[in-house]
This record gives structure tokens, sequence and C-alpha cells, in this order.
């Protein structure tokens, strides 16, 4: 239980994208590490900021450093709708809470942030020398300073028309920040081997957290492709493993993805990835493998499964299999025979996706997995569903007018039943049938249309000269 | 190919085999390499692991007799075994060879390490 009184605010701070990400990653967070957070102000989701409370200083370091969404973390001193009552609260904050941190061997600096609105370096030293008061004995320090306090003027959210003064004003001690930095490192951009639908690595950490990845886990990505969850997946401690149909994708020797590279590079793959980030020793293996057919062990138990299926627009949903009738490859061919594909609808790779989760995952353990949708039909009632497994969150990611897609993350309630084939699924519609149905134009007539604008301008523009 | 994911892989799905494991192994090229060492991820691991499995692959592929036939007691405090143990599940890896069907003799080829456990159309 947290106890009230005189425990300590904490200002957490996020960052302005995937909002709908932040909670049930923060959610997550807290379930995996066991630690309990309390809302002092509700929420609103408009806002990138909580006021909250920890049981200890440790807690708030720990989350942050699982977190992606989250920016910075304060101990928050004063909050306010204006600049002045700030400064009367911080007049009176009491004395055994900060004195510790002014004495005279503790070096400090005051940092001011602002939130949409551009101060130039005047106004700033300005701000901060209002801050006069306060009863710091220690010396300057800019880099890397024993305290770090920072004030935070928030002019909200629409860059455009900042309001002339803040909308909310903070001032505490930085305690820790979180994740961001990640995202850069595993940039896609500096990533050895990537594919056509290599993940985000903001959205694939977050997949990770809402895994509930821990140290020593075993994680399976049964649509592996280039391998950008596992990327993620190892970084939080998992060792990770992955199958793909697709054998030239494994091996590296599908079309580069890059626009500026003509052929792929004679050492890329999935380990190589690892080996850059120097995640190597939680790299189990990959193996080529039709998820429609499964090779594991029945009693294999993971610890999460993440996974974005093939939604059948930039990659293909295929399994083994052929239309021909009694169809025997000959002896003679048999060595170098390429097996034919035919078509794994969505609503089939859901629902073996569902069923093996619920058969392979440790009771507790996660799925998680993306769903593409119509919006204008989305209902929650349409998405896949299983009786062992339970819907924690789901949270959207818009990809165009029309489409989403949705960050599903499910938990294994109760072992299944031996037989599954009773188990009822609800229809789910075929996402890319539709999606080249309700496509607005189609690609030829998207080029006739482009070609003669193209022409169009060149006319005005020969005009104009 | 790394024998932890052999100890994991069965070929039970093919018509016709009723165990199918665990599945032969014809190497014809085996490196090994340095895997950070973590006892705890091991110990973890070993309840979860077909030991007569393991012992068998890690017998044909690494040195004969490198694991003992049976699960020691205790494991979890005998550090110099979970070492072994992570040596044979991670550290050696198959670059090439086949993984072979103990039942229906079927071969599935590995190369550069990955086995493609792909069957052919008339087989699904």
């Amino acid at each position: 239980m947290i106890k009230t009184g005189n425990m300590k605010r904490y200002l957490m701070w996020f960052a302005n994208e995937n909002i709908e990400f932040r909670f049930p990653e923060i959610q997550s967070i807290l379930s995996l590490l066991n630690i309990e957070m309390k809302f002092i102000q509700k929420p609103d989701v408009t806002e990138p900021y909580w006021i909250v409370q920890f049981n200890s200083e440790e807690d708030v370091q720990q989350v942050a450093n699982r977190s992606v969404s989250l920016k910075l973390c304060l101990e928050l001193w004063a909050d306010s709708v204006t600049i002045e009552d700030l400064h009367s609260q911080l007049k009176q904050y009491p004395k055994q809470f900060y004195e510790r941190y002014f004495s005279p061997d503790e070096t400090f600096k005051i940092e001011l942030e602002t939130f949409c609105r551009h101060l130039t370096q005047e106004e700033k030293v300005r701000k901060i020398e209002e801050f006069h008061y306060l009863p710091v004995q220690g010396s300057v320090k800019l880099k890397d300073p024993h305290v770090c306090l920072q004030y935070i003027e928030y002019y909200g959210t629409d860059p455009n028309k900042p309001p002339l003064h803040p909308y909310c004003v903070f001032f505490g001690r930085w305690v820790s920040n979180g994740l961001r930095q990640l995202i850069r490192t595993f940039s896609l951009k500096s990533r050895k081997f990537i594919g056509n639908t290599s993940m985000d690595p903001q959205l694939a950490l977050l997949m990770a957290n809402q895994a509930k990845i821990a140290k020593g886990d075993i994680i399976l990505d049964p649509f592996v492709g280039s391998g950008s969850l596992l990327v993620a997946a190892a970084q939080f401690g998992g060792y990770v493993l992955g199958t793909d149909i697709d054998y030239l994708m494994l091996h590296a020797k599908t079309r580069p993805s890059r626009k500026k590279q003509k052929v792929r590079e004679k050492d890329e793959s999935i380990k190589a990835n690892m080996q850059q980030y120097k995640l190597s020793a939680r790299y189990i293996d990959v193996l080529v493998n039709d998820f429609s057919i499964s090779f594991w062990r029945e009693n294999l138990k993971l610890d999460a499964i993440i996974t974005d299926p093939p939604y059948g627009i930039r990659e293909a949903t295929e399994r083994v299999g052929t239309e021909k009738k009694d169809f025997t490859v000959s002896e003679m061919h048999l060595m170098t025979h390429i097996p034919s594909k035919i078509a794994y609808g969505i609503s089939s790779i859901y629902k073996d996706l569902l069923v093996f989760s619920s058969k392979h995952l440790k009771l507790g353990g996660r799925l998680v997995c993306w769903f593409p949708i119509f919006r204008e039909d989305y209902r929650e009632e349409g998405l896949p569903s299983h009786p062992c497994l339970k819907l924690i969150a789901n949270s959207e990611q818009i990809l165009s007018k029309l489409t989403s897609r949705r960050m599903l993350t499910f938990e294994k309630m109760e072992e299944p039943p031996e037989n599954q084939q009773e188990i009822k699924f609800n229809g789910i519609l075929d996402f890319r049938e539709k999606y080249f149905e309700a496509r607005e134009e189609t690609r030829s007539e998207k080029r006739t249309r482009e070609a003669k604008l193209r022409n169009q301008n060149k006319i005005e523009y020969l005009k104009r000269k | 190919m790394k024998l932890l994911t052999h100890n994991m892989l069965t070929s039970k799905c093919l018509k016709g085999v009723s165990v199918g494991y665990p599945l032969g192994i014809n190497a014809t090229e085996v490196t090994t390499s340095v895997v950070d060492f973590d006892p705890e991820f091991i110990s973890r691991l070993i309840p979860k692991l077909e030991w007569h499995a393991l012992k068998q692959a890690s017998d044909i592929i690494g040195e004969k007799g490198y694991l003992p036939e049976a699960l020691i007691a205790d494991y979890e405090n005998n550090e110099e075994f979970l070492k072994k143990v992570h040596h044979a599940l991670l550290e050696i890896e198959v670059v090439s060879g086949n993984l072979v069907c103990p039942e229906t003799g079927r071969s599935f080829p590995i190369n550069n390490g990955i086995p493609n456990m792909l069957l052919n159309e008339d087989e699904v």
C-alpha cells in the first residue's frame, strides 16, 4: 500500500507521440516490476504529463529505466497555473525536503525547459534568475552536477499558436530520464539488415514492454522477417527465437530495402543485427518454417510471443500448399524443389496465432501482436479472441484516412482444452480484400492522375519562363 | 542452429509420425563461439529441457561424454556443471548439415546456421 501524507510527488513527462500506448506501457512496467504508482491528479489524455506518487525514488528510477514513452521524471516541488504562484509555493516548500540537495558540497544547475514555445537565451537566463531566493550553497556546475533542478513551462501541444503565458509551470529535482535515446540507437537508418516492413524501433520497444519481457525469458516471433522485434526483446534481456516462411528474407537474399542500395551485403542477417547492438549473447536461432505447420515440441513453454503478422499488403500472407489435386514432387526434382504457396487468409493466421499462443505460452505469459483494421468498421468484438487469452491492452496507430492497426496485448489466463477444434472463433474480416476494394483509386489511376499533374505543372512553369 | 533449438523441435507434424523426437543431426560444419554465461538463465532453462535429447546431440556434435548420462541433482549450485550445459546449449552451432526425422528419414537442410523446416506441398 502507498502511504499518503508525507509522500513525495513525482512529475512524469512523456513524449508527445504514440499517446494511446503510454498508459498500457506504464501499466505493464509496473506490473512487471511489481511497483505501485498512484495518480494524484487524474491524467488528461491530451496532456503529456502525469502527477503521481511512488513508494520510493528507486521505484521511479526502475520504471524510467524501462519506459520508452517517458522523457523524464522530476521530484515535484511546486506546480501551478501561474508563475507567481509557483514562486510563492516554492518559497514555502518545507526545508527538510530540499536541505540536503542545497548543502555546500553539492554542485547544481537549474535547467529551463519550455514545451511548444521557443525562448531566447536571454529570456531563459532571466527566468532562471527569478529563482535567486533558493537557499543553495553549493556551486554551479553545468556538466554532470550532483543536483539538477528543472523548471518547466508548458504552452500546450499546438506549436502553431502557443499562448503568451504558459498553461502551467512545474519546478522540481530531476530524477531520471526514460529510454528515448534507445530509439536513436536502434534507428533503422543505421541498422545493418532491414526489410520493407521492419518495425519502427519505438514501437518494437513498446511491444517488448507490453510483453513484460524480463531477463532470461524465452521469446518467439513467428513472423520474424528482418528480426526488428527480436532486437527490442533482447535489449530487455529476452533470449530470442524467430521463424518465417520467407527463405530469402532469413538468408538476406531479398532485394535491398534501401533506395540507394543495389545489392545486399554478404553478411547481412538477423544475427548480424544482434552483433551490431551487442546483443548476440541472447540470440538463439531463426528457422525457415511455415507457421501453420508447427515443428515445436508439444510441451514447449514460451515466456512471451511478440509478432507482426503479414497483412497481405506489403508482405504476402502465404503458407505451403497447392491448388492442384494429387500433386507429388518427383524423385528427380526433390533435391531442388521449392514448395509452392497458397493464400493464408488473415482470419486463419490470427486463429492459428491465438491457438498456438494459448498452447505454448506459460500461464501469465503474453502475446503482443498487431492487427490491421478499417477504421469505420472497427468494433472491439471484431478483434480476434480466445477463451484462454485475456485482452489486456489495445492501442491504435493510424496508418491512413481509412486504415489503422492496433497493437493487441493478450495474457494467458488458463490452459486450453486438448482439442482446440471445438473453440469457436468470430469471423475476422479479411483486411486485404477490403483494402484493395475500398481504396479510393487503383494504382494505375493514381499514376495517371500524378502524371497529369506533373504535366500541368511543367506547362505552367514553361509559361512563366 | 544451436542445440537449444534442436531440443525444442520435433517432426511430429509429418504424416504418419507419432513422436518424431529427437531429430537426428548430420553436421557437415560445426563452429563454437564464446557466449556470455548467465547461470540464472541456464538453471531456469534446465527443467524445461529434454535431457536425453541434449545429451545425445552433444555426443554427436560435440565431444562424446561431455555431458553426463543423467541430469545431476542440485545443479543450481554447481557452476561448473551449468557452464557445461551453457556451452552445449548456446556455444556449439551447426552451420551446415541436416536435421533428420527419426521415423521417416525426411531430412531438413541447415544452411548458414538456419534450418529449413519447409515441407513440400505434397506433404502438408
